[in-house]
């Protein structure tokens, strides 16, 4: 521990380094949802465990600030732990499992179910960055379709969804249109948690290591899922509420608990159905323990 | 009462402990030291070095062995050091004709000026399993002449084909000085790309997948006739400028693998018929990588030479964008890591439709009724 913290700079990455995401992170909040190429450098841990949220992180992060890194939702997913830790050994910062604490957030595939406010930066890891990859492979086109305003091809994509399944087959990474310009891969969270993106109080940062882009959400800009007037957007529903909180109105994860087919579902942002716990919220699984110590 | 999973932090510092003990294998064994690596594993150390891009043998022998042997890995731990280092300067361009030659081969011709230097090579050796290594094996010196090499051994496509013509020149920038050479560990990548940063991917490049692309070139996937006009391996001396001093210093001697090849072309309307040539460059002995790039090198070239592009080996960004192991390996096996999130999106989709369908089943037969 004490080894990287003399060996390394503060947050790993030299000056120069942390100066040129800067730079790329300012063009990126000046230009909402368009990818800015940087130069990204190879970091300790893999490509595709969240190089390029972790040098955005890196990048913005300050001796005073409080962080929290989540990775499905949850404080507590190996790769969460194991970022967090990257982190306090590195720069020495206070890290934290409460949303309503953190001044930055670290993410890889959902958005915290607590609203976030003004003094806070939600960073995403994202892996392609590019909403218009799968349609058109080649960059040097995707650039140019982004130029253009050059969208029909995902319009057509989500029709052809329509017609061939009677929905929008994607349920995650859905594109969004940001401030009314460019279209842009929220990173792989769920359609879910698409309409937290508008008009947040929160800087939202995005970062794609093995890419090399970054891209920015400004505080209070629009941003729209793409959708038709006879087919508007629509997010999961579930049946069931949380097991354990009894939320009716968060993302739930379906959890096996035989080989019989039950299963029961919980909050997926872990903070959060805590929260709701410790406030004497209870769910089924929680109910039917009590009635049991009662009896 | 149903608890979340916990302990994530424990179970992945228990899973580094077990790590370390599996890395060390059985302790009655003799643990292996960095220097046995680099003296007895030099072939390894060499790809370690090129694709890591890093010349230091001490530190990529200690980082196969923190690896585990695994060539990946070990590539791995040198980027993510090398990343971290300043850059003091940059070397003038490395003169490889006045390498201190330990092998230099021609299949072009015969003989050539400076002659066929065949050194440590695989190439003539059958490939039997030599059982005497299993004990500790005498090896018997090998002579060496006393007539010594050519201090400047001339190269096969520049000094001995060119005069004729019948190998296009390599174009070469007036202001070569002034002309900034791309940097992909600096800067994004950018389509399209330009040969030194192709060059410079391809060095860096995944051995195996250059080897593949490389040999796809001569399956007839955008075929171009390679001959190897020369490879060399040897050591190059190093050389630097610094602006404050104004004149040049030797820094040290490094080992290369170099591979020219001459390749066929039609010529054009302008171009009477003539060579064209590509390009390997690998740190260390690695004549396979060389081989290799300097096919890929030659089949990207396809644009500039205006050939029709028609396999994936010319196409630079399925080519650039693929040959980097470290980002390959990475994001491939980022899917071990948990998605339940995405998962549990798909999960409900599915079941949403497959009950729409069998809701619409059940009503068609109602009304077929």
């Amino acid at each position: 521990m004490t080894q990287i913290q003399s060996e390394y700079n503060f947050a790993y990455l030299d000056e120069q380094t942390k100066r040129m995401i800067r730079r790329a992170i300012l063009k990126a909040v000046a230009i909402p949802g368009y990818q800015v190429p940087f130069a990204g450098r190879e970091m300790p841990m893999p490509y595709g465990w969240g190089t390029g949220g972790v040098q955005v992180t890196a990048a913005v992060l300050a001796p005073q600030d409080i962080l929290k890194v989540i990775d499905q939702g949850s404080d507590d997913t190996t790769n969460a732990v194991s970022i967090r830790q990257f982190f306090a050994k590195t720069a020495n910062v206070v890290t934290t499992e409460k949303t309503t604490e953190a001044t930055i957030i670290q993410t890889r595939h959902r958005i915290p179910e607590t609203p976030l406010n003004e003094d806070q930066i939600l960073v995403y890891q994202v892996p392609i960055p590019e909403p218009l990859r799968f349609l058109e492979p080649r960059e040097v086109e995707t650039r140019k379709m982004h130029a253009l305003e050059e969208y029909g091809l995902m319009h057509v994509k989500l029709y052809e969804d329509i017609s061939r399944h009677g929905h929008i087959a994607t349920t995650y990474a859905y594109p969004a249109k940001v401030d009314g310009r460019y279209v842009m891969d929220p990173s792989p969270i769920p359609k879910f948690d698409n309409p937290k993106m508008n008009m947040c109080p929160a800087l939202q940062l995005f970062g794609a290591g093995r890419e090399k882009r970054i891209y920015a959400i400004p505080p209070y800009t629009q941003v729209t899922s793409l959708d038709f007037e006879d087919y508007p957007f629509e997010i999961q529903k579930w049946e069931e509420n949380c097991a354990l909180c009894g939320a009716e109105d968060t993302f739930l994860d379906e959890v096996i608990l035989d080989d019989q087919g039950n299963r029961m579902f919980v909050c997926s942002d872990s903070d959060y159905c805590n929260d709701r716990q410790a406030q004497g919220h209870r769910g089924e699984a929680n109910r039917e323990d009590e009635m049991e110590a009662a009896q | 009462m149903y608890v979340a999973v916990k302990g994530g932090e424990k179970a992945i510092a228990n899973a580094h402990k077990l790590l370390a003990e599996d890395r060390r294998g059985c302790p009655d064994v003799d643990e292996l030291q960095t220097r046995q690596i680099s003296e007895q594993l030099g072939l390894g150390v060499s790809r370690i070095m090129a694709e890591g891009s890093l010349y230091d043998k001490d530190l990529c022998a200690l980082a196969m062995k923190q690896a585990r042997g695994d060539m990946i890995e070990a590539i791995f731990l040198i980027r993510a050091y090398r990343t971290t280092l300043p850059r003091f300067s940059y070397s003038v361009p490395v003169d490889t004709s006045k390498m201190d030659i330990d092998r230099r081969i021609s299949a072009t011709f015969k003989d050539l000026p400076g002659g066929q230097i065949l050194g440590p090579t695989f190439d003539y050796t059958h490939r039997l399993i030599d059982f005497t290594l299993e004990a500790d094996e005498q090896v018997p010196k090998a002579n060496t002449s006393e007539a010594g090499l050519d201090d400047d051994m001339p190269r096969v496509l520049d000094n001995l084909l060119k005069g004729e013509g019948l190998i296009q020149s390599e174009a070469v920038v007036e202001d070569e000085d002034s002309q900034a050479v791309g940097d992909l560990t600096r800067e994004p990548l950018e389509f399209p790309a330009n040969r030194d940063v192709r060059l410079q991917n391809l060095a860096r490049g995944d051995e195996g997948f250059v080897l593949a692309l490389g040999y796809s070139t001569q399956r007839g996937y955008a075929r171009s006739h390679a001959f190897v006009g020369e490879i060399r391996f040897g050591k190059a001396s190093l050389v630097i400028e610094p602006e404050e001093l104004g004149f040049a210093i030797d820094i040290g001697d490094i080992e290369l693998t170099e591979c020219e090849t001459v390749n066929q072309f039609q010529g054009s309307k302008t171009e009477p018929p003539q060579f064209t040539r590509g390009y390997g460059l690998a740190f260390g002995q690695n004549e396979r990588k060389a081989i290799s790039m300097a096919l890929v090198d030659r089949a990207l070239r396809a644009r500039e030479l205006g050939e029709d592009i028609v396999a994936a080996v010319q196409d630079e960004e399925f080519v650039l964008s693929h040959s980097d192991n470290i980002q390959s390996t990475g994001f491939v096996e980022h899917i071990k890591l948990p998605h339940y999130v995405d998962f549990q999106s798909e999960l409900e989709l599915v079941r949403r439709m497959r009950r729409d369908l069998e809701e619409k089943n059940i009503s068609e037969k109602q009304a077929a009724e």
